[in-house]
């Protein structure tokens, strides 16, 4: 396989591990927003609090993952897309700062109103923060990104129906991960009730993107017909199949069984399976106009930066298991 | 609109832009200097701790983790800020050189993982880990650290001094990356960098405690306190210096016109004398203080010795003038007011095993952190603002890289706007940690929860 289709491969790897540990981060932060007055809400923030504190600075290194190897291996696409989208780009930015900082000062106060004004900017940047992000998926995906710089309208750019459906599936699918993950996490807990407030939080959530996602085909279709047609067949239906499949499980399993983390498997599945159905119908065009091969730094560049990653794999894969199996044993 | 009025709106994008990199660069290196000094200084303790078992070294170790994972927060969000905004600002930088630096970023991105994940366990782990093992646990943190700044700065490095790719028509036709990396700045600036961010951070964790020292709270604790983290940045100060002067040695082979600015000198002469402040004016440097052929002197071991003036340079080319000799004066300045300070403690030191007895000592190192964040900053104005008009040193001037998108300035007030609250809060929480009753020393994994590292 020629270096620039690894590259590419590996970028939505990235991308992928940020929905599915990162999303659910952000979701946790919904699910914080929810949960109620301060009292009532306690014992659920705690979990999530518990639950995030540890991991979430390693999964947000996805993130940035994703970013530096978009402008190594893509360059003007990159430049491209962050000039035209800078505007909700912008606003996930600050999105980011609010949510992560908040999060860290909110663990550090011990009086109630600190706790309060904290959590309030970490809950509520958690939901807008993927909802921009959404948004710019959303015009990428329906090629309102032309090449060159900021050459696309600024505002229409991701202002438009398929940027709106998909910003709204990109918070709904982080809601719906963090509360499989957190269903998991309560039981291991033995915390019975909260096992059961998540479980039906996880059943909604799923049912909310699971219609999402229906409305998103139907949006595309009007808006994008090009990458719907190519969502609808070869490979990219493949995944969908592949992800429809996996979220009807999901259901199943939430609904009329206790095997949550079978759940977790499942669900990440489905959401893995609508991305990489995205990617597949996209491929191999980038940008209307730019394919993958026009767009790819030179072969020098993308060797070392994939060897690069290669050896820093061999270093990271361990650590990250280590990372997550220790605070997922039975707390100690 | 008139292509005039275009222009000037242009202009003020431009600035805004360059202001907000400034502010987000200038905010986030703070941190980041904390973020590689403090885990090794936060070892040393850990071990001595460990070592000696005495209470006090150990619950400072406690505190500064429970600081750490505060500032690890703010310098992972306060760091994604400035990737998106190498795209959102400096499109046409990335959309060309992106791939140039991708390397070093790359590999920066490694060293995050690495740094987070054993953040991840060294804070939360403290009590699941045996001592050694927890301490163990430490090492890759420093280790990532170090490695994060060296690889960041190289980047910013190769936009000093652009080696390693070949262009054709403006479109990058090949590049070797591994020499991009390793370009001929890449040395002096790296080693530069990693000594400042020890110099940060160990004087600012000293001048916590001595202001407490000041008031009066001289037990063991606040005296370890400041001693540890005091004496590493000693340590590093006269090292620091050294470097500085090759970094100078570096500027004037290779950038004439920023040594030019740093020293305001206008006219290309041999044996140029040291400027010491002064302002320059049209065209010329007044009231300053000159030391006969310093400049050449320091410059090129050589009294004699041909410096060239910004005469040299079109006017479009030159680097503000003003900006850059004051920063590069109140860099130097401040490495010689703290090496005077390390060199006062351990002349009281060596003779009688303990801190001067002036309070104008405490006094002094209170101040010493803010000093080192100040130098710090100051060096990266001269490095800059020095480098301008050029966003990479002779390729590519800073107005063709930016966003050519309108409105950059409001992004700009929004940036500023989230940094001031950012900033107080950062300062409140800290000074709320550093307040709060001590964390206990033989912490049960109870108080892991109820006390928070992070
Ligand atoms: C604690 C901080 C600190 C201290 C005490 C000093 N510096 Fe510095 N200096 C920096 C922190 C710094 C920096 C912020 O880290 C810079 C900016 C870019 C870089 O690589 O280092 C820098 C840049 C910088 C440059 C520009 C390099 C370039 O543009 O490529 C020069 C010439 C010096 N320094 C020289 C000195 C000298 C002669 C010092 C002697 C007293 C000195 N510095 C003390
Ligand atoms: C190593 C990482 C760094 C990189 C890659 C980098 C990159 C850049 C870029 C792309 C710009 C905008 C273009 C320009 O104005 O020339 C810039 C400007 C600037 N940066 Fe840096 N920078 C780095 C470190 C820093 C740090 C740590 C500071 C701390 C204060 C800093 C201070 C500034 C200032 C003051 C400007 C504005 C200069 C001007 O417009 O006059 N830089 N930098
Ligand atoms: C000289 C300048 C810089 C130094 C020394 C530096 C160093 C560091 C360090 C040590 C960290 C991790 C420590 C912490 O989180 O507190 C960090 C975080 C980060 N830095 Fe910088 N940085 C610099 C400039 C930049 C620039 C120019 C960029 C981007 C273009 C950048 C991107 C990041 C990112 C994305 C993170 C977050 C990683 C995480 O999640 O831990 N840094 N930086």
């Amino acid at each position: 396989m020629p270096l620039s289709e690894i590259l590419l491969a590996v970028l939505w790897l990235g991308v992928t591990a940020y929905v599915l540990f990162g999303g659910a981060d952000f979701g946790g932060g919904v699910w914080d927003l929810l949960a109620g007055g301060a009292e009532r809400g306690s014992r659920q923030r705690a979990l999530v609090e518990h639950s995030i504190g540890p991991v979430w600075e390693a999964n947000h290194v996805w993130l940035i993952f994703v970013i530096v190897l978009a402008w190594t291996g893509v360059p003007s696409v990159f430049a491209a897309v962050s000039s035209t989208l800078y505007i909700p780009l912008t606003l996930a930015a600050l999105g980011i700062i609010a949510r992560g900082a908040a999060f860290a000062f909110r663990k550090a106060s011990t009086e109630l109103w600190q706790r309060r004004l904290f959590g309030a900017a970490f809950a509520f940047s958690s939901l807008v923060t993927p909802f921009f992000l959404g948004t710019v998926a959303g015009a990428i995906a329906s090629g309102r990104v032309p090449p060159g710089i900021a050459a696309g309208d600024l505002v229409a750019g991701w202002l438009n129906p398929t940027s709106l459906v998909s910003g709204a599936l990109a918070v709904g699918t982080a809601a719906y991960l963090a509360a499989v993950y957190l269903t998991r996490d309560a039981q291991r807990a033995g915390e019975p009730g909260l096992v059961s407030a998540f479980r039906r939080r996880a059943l909604a959530s799923g049912v909310v993107v699971g219609a999402l996602s229906v409305a998103g085909l139907a949006v595309l279709r009007a808006d994008a017909p090009r990458l719907f047609a190519e969502l609808t067949s070869g490979a990219a239906l493949a995944f969908l199949v592949l992800s429809v499949g996996s979220g009807v499980v999901s259901l199943g399993l939430l609904a009329w069984t206790r095997a949550y983390l079978v759940v977790r498997v499942s669900a990440a599945l489905a959401v893995a399976g609508l991305l990489w159905g995205w990617g597949a119908a996209q491929y191999p065009r980038l940008l209307p106009g730019v394919t993958l091969r026009e767009a790819a730094a030179t072969d020098a560049v993308l060797g070392a930066a994939l060897g690069a990653l290669a050896v820093g794999a061999v270093l990271l894969v361990p650590s990250l298991l280590w990372l997550y199996t220790m605070f997922q044993r039975a707390d100690g | 609109m008139d292509p005039h009025a275009i222009a000037a709106v242009h202009e003020a994008d431009l600035g805004a832009a360059r202001m907000q990199m400034a502010l987000s660069l200038g905010w986030h290196i703070i941190v980041a200097c904390l973020g590689v000094g403090m885990p090794a200084i936060t070892l040393i303790a850990e071990w001595r701790g460990h070592r000696t078992g005495d209470p006090h070294v150990r619950l400072l170790a406690r505190r500064w983790a429970k600081a750490m994972g505060v500032l690890f927060a703010v310098g992972a969000v306060s760091g994604t800020i400035l990737s998106f905004e190498m795209g959102l600002l400096w499109p046409g930088l990335m959309s060309t050189y992106g791939e140039v630096i991708g390397l070093p970023f790359a590999l920066e991105g490694i060293a995050f993982f690495i740094e987070a994940i054993f953040l991840g366990v060294y804070l939360y782990a403290w009590d699941r880990l045996p001592p050694v093992a927890h301490m163990l646990s430490g090492i890759p943190i420093v280790v990532a650290g170090v490695a994060s700044a060296f690889f960041v700065v190289t980047a910013n490095a190769w936009m000093q001094q652009p080696t390693g790719f070949d262009t054709e028509g403006g479109r990058i036709v090949a590049v070797d990356p591994w020499a991009a990396m390793f370009n001929p700045a890449t040395p002096p600036q790296t080693v530069h960098m990693i000594l400042a961010a020890f110099m940060v951070a160990g004087f600012t964790m000293a001048g916590v405690y001595a202001v407490a020292m000041l008031r009066g709270r001289r037990e063991r604790y606040h005296r370890l306190g400041f001693l540890i983290p005091f004496t590493v940045a000693a340590m590093v100060t006269p090292v620091q210096i050294g470097v500085g002067d090759w970094a100078a040695h570096f500027v004037a082979e290779n950038q004439p016109a920023k040594l030019a600015a740093m020293e305001g000198v206008f006219a290309t002469e041999r044996g140029v004398p040291l400027h010491l402040g002064g302002v320059a004016l049209d065209g010329e440097l007044r009231y300053s203080l000159e030391i006969p052929n310093g400049l050449s002197l320091l410059a090129h071991w050589d009294p004699g010795a041909e410096i060239t003036g910004l005469e040299e340079f079109p006017e479009a080319d030159r680097p503000p003038v003003n900006v850059v000799h004051w920063a590069f004066q109140i860099m130097v300045g401040l490495g010689f007011a703290l090496l005077a300070l390390a060199v006062w403690l351990a002349a009281a030191w060596w003779r009688r095993r303990d801190l001067p007895r002036s309070p104008w000592f405490l006094r002094a190192a209170a101040l010493s952190g803010v000093a080192a964040v100040v130098a710090l900053e100051a060096g990266w104005v001269v490095t800059e603002v020095g480098r301008q008009p050029w966003i990479v040193y002779g390729v590519m001037r800073t107005s063709e890289a930016v966003n050519p998108a309108p409105g950059l300035v409001y992004g700009f007030a929004g940036v500023s706007a989230v940094y001031a609250v950012l900033t107080v809060a950062t300062v409140y929480v800290l000074r709320r940690l550093a307040r709060e009753k001590p964390v206990p020393v033989a912490p049960q994994e109870r108080d892991v929860t109820d006390y928070g590292v992070v």
